[in-house]
């Protein structure tokens, strides 16, 4: 077991260390350098002191080398737009927004997807079923970009209590939160419905009413229990997505977390911020898949046995 | 003996978008209390359908009763309702299954899946349920059944799942135990441990027991009487001497020509029945055996023939035991 | 016994010659055969499969019948409703709608059908040399593979568009697939290489080589008709996949560059006529971006359900 968490950890630091690289590269890969191609000129003598302060007139490789131990110090550098705040300051005081959100989301869909597809196995094929079908297929077509701005059209408008946007209070999260969680409620509901009709028709399933158990029970414990578990495997790729569709909830419901923070910084053009919020970001996901990974693990005792390296 | 079990003329259908399937069709049996009886047919027959109908353990619908009486203890099954069956099932009659390692819940600890049912019947705290678990255990023979509680289904072999399986079925002491195929998936050693360990339970504890089974070397081992079922009907019921000794009807006779002998010459080939048994989306009028037949008459085909008794115990379904018949039963020997 | 009337020659023996007995005959269907009866029983997969049709057509001729180029601005006839000349009406420049938003649907379903045919290009070269090789080579590539993999996919997107539109040239539709496939290449590799693998130690296969047929013969007649539908799965699903990005992408200003239209950016110049009350120009593209979505969405799952019986029931 124990064998298997390193092993898994080594990957997820080479992984972490092939995005740093990779970022590098292509940022490097622009032509000119950021403050080459502005449109108002920049008197020769500052333009010199920008290009020492952030190392860019030595060679690239050294500026690599630098890049990495910066963060391996979990130095991000400075923003090269702004001269109020650093890249880590920005993400100090983005990340635990976006993070709420974030967890709020994942909280909804995890809640809500596993329940609705739990109804819909057990209803198979009548109107509960069909209803949260309608609901996935909604989920999943709808992209967030577009449900965000009709539920602030609809719903915001309308209802004073709701509001279209900002944040502080816990009525901000609600609309944002809710269009994030949309796309993997739907895909986890679908999981779970296929998975529950699989389950109801194992042989466990009928030994347990052989004992004597009622229905609500078998459900609970035997079935829900089972269906559940691909679940947690899959939850990586939620995570993963629910912080692609951060980006852009966040810029419509104009949330300041990371996420608007970096779609700005593109926008800004502003390497330092750009290149410090991306490898975060990675860092961030590449930690979470590597706990859910060691989770499951944990959780699946049949997965315990083979990955324990018997 | 009392009858511990009597059906009567029990009917079951299945409604499917294909139309009615008529998985039995109008049998009768009994238990008595403390004795085995083996039910004996090829696939397909209906013989689980029947077991999970003793304790309405059918998927209804699509399945349901047709007609006919479960009287268990005297009082009909197919009357009572789901909350009156859950205080049966588990705890009166029991069922184990062909397949012990899919019958487990993969991701649950052996010792929970066994206590659900002792918290469900019994009223026993905690500690006294982790005990009667292990002596559970025990009776069945598991080794360190302390350490094997805690354990997995997977981390088993097959035949302790089986083990773990009949322990599940026994913790309250059922009257009846239904066991539908409980060797089939097992190797031929560990099929000899099994059977040996539900006859040691019988003997300790007088349960009833219902053996499902196609394989007729098990049942002369374990059974008192034997019924042969053929496409939804019991065709031939006997104690296991008449059956293995004087079978009357032609296919208790293939059946038992078709297991092999070690007393046979190596000349002699191991007989097959030729063909498939009838489609029970439209059973046939007459003898369900009739394709199959090599006695067949023409009387077999429209109609269908009644029980007809050699002794007390014995009875077997057909036309071959009226007397205008020249080819007479006695001619069924192998 | 009834009311039977016994004759002696009721009980005459059966000739099994004169009597045979009923042989049961169903027509053999072939595989593909199969699939297409299944998937034409599903009637959402077929909703979607027509609406993709009607799309994909439409995509391509309903940029010429409207009668308006896609760039041609007309001042005198700005935010018009729809009518019978502007079929979806006009945005505030006074370029045509309808044009507009056909265009931007043969981007999307050029983007997502390009970089879904990528994606398994390359996904079954790769999938296929690592399954193939030894076990080496194939956990090398595999880990490779899974580095790959492990980078955040939007954030790659986002990347390559910010640097190719800085260089000057905007981002262009060949950029923007560059970008959906640099990551996108290797759930389709990962099930390839789960197939070869598979199918290569599955006993038809051992049998095929115990009778002498080479390893060329066994790809091609035994495993590339076996791992064709969960490929062809994979392929459905990613295309609205890379629509989806394409779109997001758009809508915040970071994908296609004006005067070309793309859904997500049709979207977004709409965000304006909507907040005074002018829906059609936000409704319209929004049902376009969805309607793509449901379609390759429901075919991907009905395509699943047709080529895995066991799956539906």
């Amino acid at each position: 077991m124990s064998k298997y968490i390193f092993k898994r950890l080594l990957l997820s630091i080479i992984t972490i260390w092939a995005v740093i690289t990779i970022t590098f590269v292509l940022m490097n890969t622009v032509p000119g350098n950021p403050f080459a191609n502005e449109n108002r000129r920049i008197p020769e003598n500052i333009y010199e002191n920008l290009i020492r302060k952030y190392g860019l007139d030595k060679p690239k490789s050294e500026q690599y080398i630098t890049y990495l131990k910066n963060i391996a110090r979990f130095d991000f550098g400075e923003s090269m737009r702004s001269d109020a705040e650093t890249v880590n300051e920005m993400i100090n005081r983005g990340f635990p927004v976006s993070a709420a959100l974030g967890f709020e989301a994942l909280l909804i869909s995890l809640i809500f997807g596993p329940i609705l597809g739990t109804i819909a196995a057990l209803y198979q094929n009548k109107t509960p079923d069909y209803i949260s079908m309608i609901i996935s297929i909604i989920g999943v077509s709808v992209p967030g970009f577009l449900m965000g701005t009709f539920l602030i059209q609809f719903i915001a408008t309308k209802f004073d209590w709701v509001p279209i946007g900002g944040w502080g209070e816990f009525r901000h999260t609600i609309l944002p939160s809710i269009t994030l969680a949309m796309m993997p409620l739907a895909q986890i509901s679908r999981l779970m419905r296929s998975g529950m009709l699989e389950i109801l028709n194992q042989d466990y399933l009928k030994t347990a009413g052989s004992k004597g158990l009622t229905k609500s029970v078998i459900i609970m414990k035997h079935a829900v229990r089972n269906a559940i578990l691909p679940i947690i495997s899959i939850l990586g790729t939620t995570i993963s997505n629910l912080l692609a569709g951060s980006f852009v909830v966040e810029k419509i419901f104009g949330i300041p977390g990371i996420g608007m923070f970096f779609v700005n910084s593109v926008f800004n053009r502003d390497y330092t911020l750009i290149m410090g919020v991306t490898v975060f970001y990675a860092i961030v996901l590449i930690t979470m898949m590597f706990l859910v990974d060691i989770a499951y693990t944990l959780i699946d005792p049949r997965i315990r046995l083979i990955k324990g390296g018997h | 003996m009392g009858k511990l079990l009597d059906v009567k003329d029990l009917a079951i259908s299945f409604q499917t978008c294909f139309g009615e399937i008529e998985a039995i069709r109008g049998i009768s049996f009994h238990i008595n209390k403390g004795e085995t009886v083996a039910i004996v047919g090829e696939s397909g027959c209906g013989k689980s359908v029947m077991s999970g109908s003793l304790v309405q353990l059918l998927q209804m619908p699509p399945a349901y009763y047709k007609s006919g009486k479960i009287l268990f203890q005297g009082e009909d099954i197919v009357q009572k309702s789901e909350k009156e069956m859950r205080d049966i099932r588990g705890n009166k009659i029991s069922m184990i299954f062909q397949d012990p390692v899919t019958s487990l819940n993969p991701t649950m600890k052996i010792g929970k899946q066994i206590i659900e049912g002792i918290v469900k019947h019994q009223d026993l705290n905690k500690d006294e349920a982790r005990k009667k678990t292990i002596e559970m255990l025990e009776l069945v023979s598991i080794p360190q059944p302390e350490k094997r509680v805690v354990q997995y289904p997977h981390e088993l072999s097959i035949g302790m799942c089986q083990r773990i399986m009949i322990a599940i079925a026994m913790v309250s002491n059922p009257e009846l135990l239904i066991a539908d195929e409980p060797t089939t998936a097992l190797d031929v050693t560990v099929q000899a441990q099994i059977l040996d360990i539900m006859k040691g339970i019988q003997n300790k504890l007088g349960t009833s027991i219902i053996l499902i089974t196609h394989d007729l070397g098990i049942v002369a081992d374990m059974s008192d009487r034997v019924i042969i079922m053929y496409a939804g009907k019991f065709v031939e019921e006997g104690n296991v001497m008449e059956i293995f000794n004087n079978p009357m009807h032609p296919y208790t006779g293939k059946l038992l020509g078709s297991v092999p002998r070690l007393n046979m010459s190596r000349s002699e080939s191991l007989h097959s029945i030729e063909g498939s048994p009838p489609d029970l989306y439209k059973p046939p009028a007459g003898c369900p055996f009739f394709d199959r037949c090599d006695k067949a008459m023409y009387i077999c085909e429209h109609n269908m023939p009644k029980r007809n008794y050699h002794s007390d115990t014995h009875y077997s379904c057909c036309w071959l035991n009226c007397p205008m018949a020249k080819d007479t039963a006695e001619g069924n020997e192998i | 016994m009834g009311g039977l009337a016994f004759k002696q020659d009721m009980f005459e023996k059966v000739s099994r010659k004169s009597h045979k007995t009923v042989e049961i005959k169903r027509p053999t269907i072939r595989y593909w055969e199969g699939v297409w009866h299944r998937l034409r029983q599903n009637k959402l997969a077929m909703t979607g499969l027509i609406i993709l049709i009607i799309m994909g057509i439409m995509s391509i001729v309903g940029t010429r019948i409207s009668g308006y180029r896609y760039y041609e601005q007309d001042l005198t006839k700005i935010n018009q409703a729809p009518n019978s000349d502007y079929r979806f009406g006009t945005d505030e420049l006074g370029r045509d709608l309808f044009s507009r938003v056909w265009l931007g649907t043969r981007y999307s379903l050029i983007i997502g059908i390009c970089a879904a045919l990528i994606d398994f290009l390359i996904g079954v070269l790769y999938g296929g040399i690592a399954g193939m090789s030894s076990r080496g080579v194939d956990v090398a590539m595999m880990r490779v593979a899974e580095i790959i993999y492990s980078i955040p996919h939007m954030l790659v997107v986002i990347l390559i568009s910010v640097v190719f539109s800085t260089s000057g040239t905007g981002t262009s539709v060949f950029i923007l697939i560059l970008a959906m496939t640099i990551t996108g290449w290797v759930p389709m590799a990962n099930l390839v290489r789960g197939q070869v693998l598979q199918l290569k130690e599955s006993e038809y296969s051992l049998a095929a080589e115990s009778l002498g047929a080479s390893k060329g013969w066994i790809l091609k007649k035994h495993i590339i008709p076996n791992a064709l539908g969960p490929i062809l799965i994979n392929v459905t699903i990613t295309i609205p996949k890379a629509i989806f990005s394409e779109a997001t992408l758009s809508f915040m200003g970071l994908g296609l560059q004006p005067p070309s239209p793309s859904l997500g950016t049709l979207t977004n110049d709409g965000l304006a006529g909507m907040a005074v009350g002018r829906y059609y120009q936000i409704v319209i593209p929004s049902i376009f971006i969805s309607l793509l979505m449901f379609s390759f969405n429901v075919l991907g799952d009905g395509l699943r359900d047709a080529l895995d019986p066991k799956l539906r029931r």
